[in-house]
């Protein structure tokens, strides 16, 4: 087998399901030991990709190439390469958590099934739980468990399919400590996730799919510069009041939405900036009734380069 | 033949599996052993008294319907555990993983067939204790487990077409009410010789019927003639049809 560089190798990946062109062309690069992370709201065909690059999904048209093994050719090569952790929590209700891990080692064909899943049960924390059955346990548990069966076989290359989709902030959290420990020991990571967040924290590369097109793809600090700026947003009811506050701010790129009576003003989100908008306000006398700082959100990343909300919008390609 | 190794261990493992998930369920070990025993008990005392079944007595008569009740619902469960792992993620999971592609439905064949084997075998018990007596011989006997073993696995076939092509797990096991329709209509309980013509022509012309007689006939020590050859043709019929058209649909699901 010749060395390459690069774990995973998409081009021109198509899918359609009926009438619906679910990829269209897709084309990227996952170099070893990386995280890429795959961006998307719903429908944006994320999953599909997965299921294509795990060899559940025959493409229409394009080559993907796993560790040097093409998908579609060498499926079986490439399923011992690699592990997928879906969307929705694959673990066996009706088996315990020890039970799960096991039979995943046996399917596996491991020497020691037994050894590996105790191993895994203290890696993450279920120890305690191993013989209860997992239809008792939490969602965090579940995910970790989930995680924990993935890992049975050692892959050079995990999938996770929204990992963190549906969890309390702790077990997210908890979840991003385990990818990250993950990556540090050199598996390469492949993920699809709805956060942009998550995809910052996460990714050393990352590629934001829209409508079966990758819109705009780049590290996290390449594709923030295309972030549109915050915002904090003043809830102001008097009249006199909100004349002043526009007076006050004029500098300011600013926005009033007359039926919410919100004017809307935009900050670099520094603490210098924030502190002058408000002293401002507040040496004049401007009674503020409410202040919500905006975050650009994937939405907003969206409405930017796609320039048009996701649901109708015409894609514009962005290269680095 | 490290690759037929690998087959076997991973449907040793896959089935093991599943037969945990059946001894887990209260649920199931209700519906496929006590409510067969219970039907039975109910035929015996409450019905059997009535019934005019010739020179046999009712208990004798009806074990044959009761063992086909006890597969039709014990395959009901497996329709709805395949259509679970169909549904939810874990299908993908084995499926992207590196093992035997015919170990995975293998896996839920195998347990079923012994899942059923095994209830079958209870509910014959509890049969003997009320007085069910056979005037088989050996050989008698290991005709009567080759072809239940033959009908057990005909209709986990169909058990398998319905969880494959079910929306719901609720729904993939609404079939088996179809089965214990048909069984109802034939002669497992009551002889079709009192039926309405209409029903009488349905009790006639369904599998069931050359089944309960086959089964009835080995029991009994008795000729079981055409009603065997026609109860084989039937079984390995929808074995086949059942068969193909489950490989179909799940090459079509899985690549």
């Amino acid at each position: 087998m010749t060395m390459t560089q690069d774990a995973i190798t998409v081009r021109g990946l198509e899918k359609s399901y009926k009438n619906v062109q679910v990829l269209r062309g897709i084309s990227f690069n996952v170099p070893k030991g990386t995280v890429f992370a795959l961006l998307g709201p719903n429908g944006a065909g994320k999953t599909t990709a997965i299921k294509i690059l795990t060899t559940l999904l025959t493409p229409d048209g394009g080559t993907a190439s796993l560790c040097g093994y093409d998908v579609l050719k060498q499926p079986a090569q490439v399923r011992r390469e690699i592990s997928l952790t879906g969307q929705f929590a694959a673990v066996d209700g009706a088996l315990t958590g020890r039970e799960n891990l096991r039979m995943i080692g046996k399917l596996r064909h491991l020497k020691d099934a037994g050894k590996k899943a105790e191993e895994l049960l203290a890696r993450f924390e279920l120890s305690g739980a191993a013989d209860r059955r997992v239809s008792s346990y939490s969602g965090g548990m579940r995910r970790r468990l989930d995680l924990a069966m993935s890992l049975v076989g050692a892959p050079a290359v995990l999938f996770l399919d929204e990992p963190t989709t549906g969890l309390d902030p702790q077990s997210r959290l908890n979840m991003w400590k385990i990818i990250k420990e993950l990556t540090r020991a050199g598996t390469t990571v492949f993920l699809t996730t709805q956060y942009l967040d998550e995809a910052e924290q996460l990714a050393d590369q990352l590629a934001i799919l829209n409508k079966g097109e990758i819109v705009a793809a780049g590290t996290p600090a390449e594709l923030k510069k295309l972030l549109p700026p915050g915002h904090i947003e003043l809830k102001i009811l008097e009249e006199r009041h909100l004349l002043e506050a526009r007076a006050l701010l004029q500098e300011f790129k600013l926005h009033f939405d007359e039926g919410n009576q919100v004017l809307s003003v935009e900050t670099d989100g520094s603490i210098a900036h924030l502190t002058d908008i408000l002293n401002r306000l507040k040496n004049a006398g401007v009674s503020v009734s409410e202040l919500t700082q905006k975050q650009p959100t994937l939405e907003d990343v969206f409405l930017m380069i796609v320039g048009g909300p996701p649901e109708k919008g015409a894609e514009r390609h962005v290269n680095f | 033949m490290s690759t037929f190794k690998n087959f076997l261990s991973d449907t040793a493992v896959l089935s093991g599996r599943m037969m945990r998930h059946n001894l887990r369920s209260i649920d199931t070990i209700i519906t496929v052993v006590a409510m067969p025993v219970v039907m039975m008990l109910l035929t015996v005392y409450v019905f059997g008294g009535a019934m005019n079944t010739g020179g046999i007595s009712y208990t004798n008569y009806v074990v044959p319907g009761i063992i086909l009740m006890t597969i039709a619902s014990g395959v009901a469960y497996a329709a709805f555990r395949l259509n679970n792992d169909v549904t939810a993620g874990i299908f993908d999971r084995f499926h992207s993983m590196p093992i035997a592609k015919s170990s995975i439905l293998g896996g839920h064949v195998l347990s079923a067939v012994v899942f059923n084997a095994v209830s079958t075998v209870l509910v014959m018990l509890f049969a003997f204790l009320i007085g069910f007596r056979s005037d088989a011989g050996i050989v008698g006997w290991l005709l009567v487990i080759g072809f239940l073993l033959l009908c057990t696995l005909t209709l986990t076939w169909v058990a398998v077409l319905f969880g494959l092509l079910a929306k719901s797990a609720e729904g993939a096991s609404v079939f088996s009410y179809f089965l214990l329709l048909l069984i109802f209509i034939s002669p497992a309980f009551a002889p079709t010789g009192t039926m309405p013509g209409v029903i009488r022509a349905v009790a006639e012309n369904q599998p069931f019927t050359s089944i309960v007689e086959t089964v009835r006939a080995l029991l009994l020590n008795q000729p079981a003639g055409n009603s065997a050859l026609a109860a084989v043709l039937w079984c390995a019929g929808i074995l086949l049809a059942c068969y193909i058209a489950s490989m179909r649909i799940y090459k079509h699901k899985i690549r």
